[in-house]
C-alpha cells in the first residue's frame, strides 16, 4: 500500500497458526481483511504478513477458529501511521 | 525488617497518579483535560507516535459538545471545512435519490459540524489536556491491567521499558477494540455482530475543483451519507469534503461482509464508480487508504461503564451512535471522556474509587445527550441495518421517484398510490410492511 505510512516493527504483532486454518470452513479473513494480508496456500493453510496492517481488528473478529490468530498491537510507536484518518 | 514503603505496598495507596488515561483519542484527551483542570495528577498513554496517528473516522466532528469545555474552540480548532450542506442519498446501481439540506447558519460560529482529520484534531485536543497539566506518553502501549489482592484495578503495565503506571483509577479510552475492557471482563473478547468495518479513501483534488463540484466556497463543506451502496451488506457509505481532499468510504457489518466474501475495497470501488458519485471524484488521486472498526450495536450492547478502579469512555464503551443519517462518535467520546474525568475527580475526593464510588459517571451521562440519545435510539441500529431498509427501500424509493418524475405521455400520469404499489411489488415489499416500518421508524426517530 504505497500511499500508507507504515513504521514496520521487528516483532510480528499478529501471527496466524496455519495448522488451525487448514480445518477452517470459512476463511473469512481472506476477503474481509481490508489490507488483504491473508493469502490462502495450496495446502489449505494461510500465509500471513503483518507488515502493512491497519491494526483494525477485523481478522480476529471474523475468525471462527479459536487459536488461529494471535492478535496484539505493535510495540509503541510502530505500525501504521494515518495522516488523513 | 523495615516497614514496607508506600511505593512497594500494593493497592491504591501507592498510586503515583490519580488517574492513568489509556488512549489519547477524543475520549482520553477530554478525560485528561477534566482531571488536569481539577488539579488531579493524570498521565495519558498513547500507543501511536502522536495523538490521532492510529485513528480513522469519516469525518465530521459535531463540535457543539466543546462549547462548555473549550470556550471559542472554533477559533483554533484545525478545521478543514465547516459543513453547510448535508445530504442523505439512497441509491441502486444506476439510480439515486437525495434529500439535500443546506443552510448558511451552519457556516458561522458556533457552527454545526466540521470536517477535520484525526492526526490534527486529536493532536489539538490532546494539547488542551497537556496545557492544563496532563502528561502525555506517546509511543507507549498499555499492555495490561495491574490489580491488587482484591482484584481492584490499580494501574497499567506498559511496553515502555516494562514500566508500570500505578493510579487510583484507570480510564480506558482505548477505543473500539479495548483490550483493557476485555481483560477486565467488561467487553466480550469478540462479538463481530456488534461491529462494522469502515474503509476510507482520501483523494486529492484542487480546492477550487471541490468548491465548484460541491457548490461551496471558502471554508464551506459538504457531508453526504449514502444508503444502498453496499451490495446488500448492512452498512452505508459516505463522501465528505476536506480542504483539498475528499474522503469517500463505506461501512459494512462484519459478519455479513465476511459471509458475502466481498472485499471492502470492492465496495469503495463500486461507490466511486456510481453515476452520482463519480463526477465528484473525476481526476482525483489516492492520498491515503485506511480502515477501522466501529461499535454500532448501540445502547443494548454497551458494557458496564465502571468497575473497581477502572472506567470506560468513548468507543471502548460502544458509544458511537450509528443510526441511519447519524454517524457520531467523536462528540460522544468527548462528552463521556470529560464526564469520566469529572467522576474520577469526585471519587478521588471522596476516597472511594470502587465501582460504587465511580457510579456518578453513569448517572451524569444519563442526564446528558450521551445516554439520552442512545437510549431513545436503542432500536435504531436494528431497523437501519434490517434487510428491508438495506436491500429493498433504497431501490423502492428510487423507483417511486422515477415513477413520479417520469413523464409517460401520451399515457396519462399514474396516481401516487399506483406508483407506490408498483414500486413496492417490484421490490417484494408489501404495503402493510411499508406502513409498519414507517410507523416503527416514527416511533424510534420521532
Ligand atoms: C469509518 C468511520 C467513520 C466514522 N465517522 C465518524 C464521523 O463522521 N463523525 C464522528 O463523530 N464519528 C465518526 N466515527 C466514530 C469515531 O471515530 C469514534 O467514535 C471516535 O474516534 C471514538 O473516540 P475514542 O477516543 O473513544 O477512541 P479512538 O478515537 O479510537 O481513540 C483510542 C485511542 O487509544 C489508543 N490506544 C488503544 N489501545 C491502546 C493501548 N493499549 N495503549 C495505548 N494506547 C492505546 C489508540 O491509539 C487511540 O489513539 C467514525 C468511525 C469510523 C471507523
Ligand atoms: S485465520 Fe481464522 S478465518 Fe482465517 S483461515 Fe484461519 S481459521 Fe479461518
Ligand atoms: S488487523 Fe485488520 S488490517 Fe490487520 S491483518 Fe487484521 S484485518 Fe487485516
Amino acid at each position: 500500500m504505497a500511499t500508507v505510512d507504515f513504521r514496520v516493527g521487528a516483532r510480528a504483532h499478529i501471527t496466524v497458526d496455519s495448522e488451525v486454518c487448514r480445518s477452517c470452513t470459512t476463511s473469512a479473513c481472506v476477503t474481509a481483511c481490508p489490507a488483504n494480508l491473508f493469502a490462502p496456500t495450496s495446502d489449505g493453510g494461510i500465509l500471513f504478513n503483518y507488515e502493512e496492517c491497519f491494526e483494525c481488528g477485523t481478522c480476529y473478529m471474523v475468525c471462527n477458529s479459536e487459536g488461529a490468530i494471535t492478535w496484539t498491537y505493535p510495540d509503541g510507536g510502530q505500525g501504521v501511521v494515518f495522516h488523513h484518518g | 525488617m523495615a516497614e514496607p514503603t508506600m511505593a512497594d505496598a500494593p493497592g491504591p495507596e501507592s498510586a503515583e497518579f490519580d488517574a492513568v488515561v489509556v488512549g489519547a483519542g477524543p475520549a482520553g484527551s477530554a478525560a485528561a483535560l477534566a482531571l488536569a483542570r481539577a488539579g488531579r495528577s493524570v498521565v495519558m498513554v498513547e500507543r501511536g507516535p502522536f495523538p490521532g496517528s492510529k485513528n480513522v473516522y469519516g469525518g465530521v466532528v459535531y463540535g457543539r459538545v466543546l462549547d462548555a469545555i473549550i470556550p471559542n474552540w472554533w477559533e483554533d480548532v484545525p478545521v478543514e471545512r465547516w459543513v453547510v450542506r448535508r445530504s442523505t442519498m439512497m441509491m441502486t446501481e444506476s439510480q439515486s435519490l437525495s434529500i439535500d439540506y443546506r443552510t448558511g447558519a451552519w457556516g458561522t460560529a458556533p457552527y454545526n459540524g466540521m470536517t477535520t482529520v484525526r492526526s490534527r484534531f486529536d493532536t489539538w485536543l490532546a494539547a488542551k489536556a497537556t496545557e492544563a497539566g496532563a502528561r502525555l506518553l506517546t509511543s507507549t502501549v498499555a499492555t495490561g491491567l495491574l490489580r491488587d489482592g482484591d482484584g481492584r484495578v490499580v494501574g497499567v503495565r506498559t511496553d515502555r521499558d516494562h514500566a508500570e503506571l500505578r493510579s487510583r483509577v484507570v480510564v480506558a479510552c482505548d477505543g473500539v477494540n479495548s483490550f483493557l475492557a476485555k481483560e477486565a471482563g467488561l467487553l466480550p473478547q469478540s462479538e463481530a455482530s456488534h461491529y462494522t468495518l469502515g474503509v476510507k479513501e482520501v483523494l486529492s483534488l484542487p480546492r477550487e475543483v471541490i468548491d465548484e463540484r460541491f457548490g461551496v466556497q471558502g471554508h464551506e463543506g459538504v457531508d453526504i451519507e449514502i444508503l444502498g451502496c453496499t451490495r446488500g451488506i448492512p452498512g452505508g457509505g459516505f463522501l465528505y469534503t476536506n480542504t483539498d481532499t475528499v474522503s469517500v468510504g463505506v461501512v459494512a457489518s462484519l459478519p455479513h461482509l465476511a459471509e458475502a466474501r466481498i472485499r471492502p475495497e470492492e465496495l469503495i470501488a463500486d461507490l466511486k464508480e456510481h453515476p452520482s458519485i463519480a463526477p465528484y471524484l473525476r481526476g482525483s488521486s489516492l492520498r491515503e487508504y485506511a480502515a477501522h472498526l466501529i461499535p454500532e450495536g448501540g445502547y443494548d450492547t454497551m458494557p458496564p461503564l465502571a468497575t473497581d478502579g477502572m472506567m470506560l469512555a468513548g468507543d471502548s464503551a460502544a458509544m458511537t451512535l450509528a443510526a441511519g443519517m447519524w454517524l457520531e462518535g467523536v462528540n460522544f467520546a468527548i462528552a463521556s471522556g470529560y464526564a469520566a474525568g469529572q467522576a474520577v475527580d469526585r471519587a478521588v475526593a471522596s476516597g472511594d474509587c470502587t465501582a460504587s464510588g465511580l457510579a456518578s459517571y453513569r448517572a451524569d451521562l444519563e442526564r446528558q445527550f450521551v445516554l439520552v440519545d442512545h437510549k431513545r435510539l436503542r432500536k435504531a441500529p436494528a431497523l437501519v441495518l434490517s434487510d428491508r431498509v438495506q436491500q429493498r427501500y433504497p431501490g423502492l424509493l428510487c423507483d417511486l421517484a422515477e415513477g413520479m418524475f417520469t413523464v409517460v405521455n401520451p399515457a396519462p400520469k399514474p396516481g401516487g398510490l399506483r406508483v407506490t404499489r408498483n414500486a413496492a411489488a417490484k421490490h417484494g415489499v408489501k404495503l402493510r410492511e411499508l406502513a409498519a416500518d414507517t410507523l416503527r421508524g416514527l416511533r424510534i426517530f420521532g
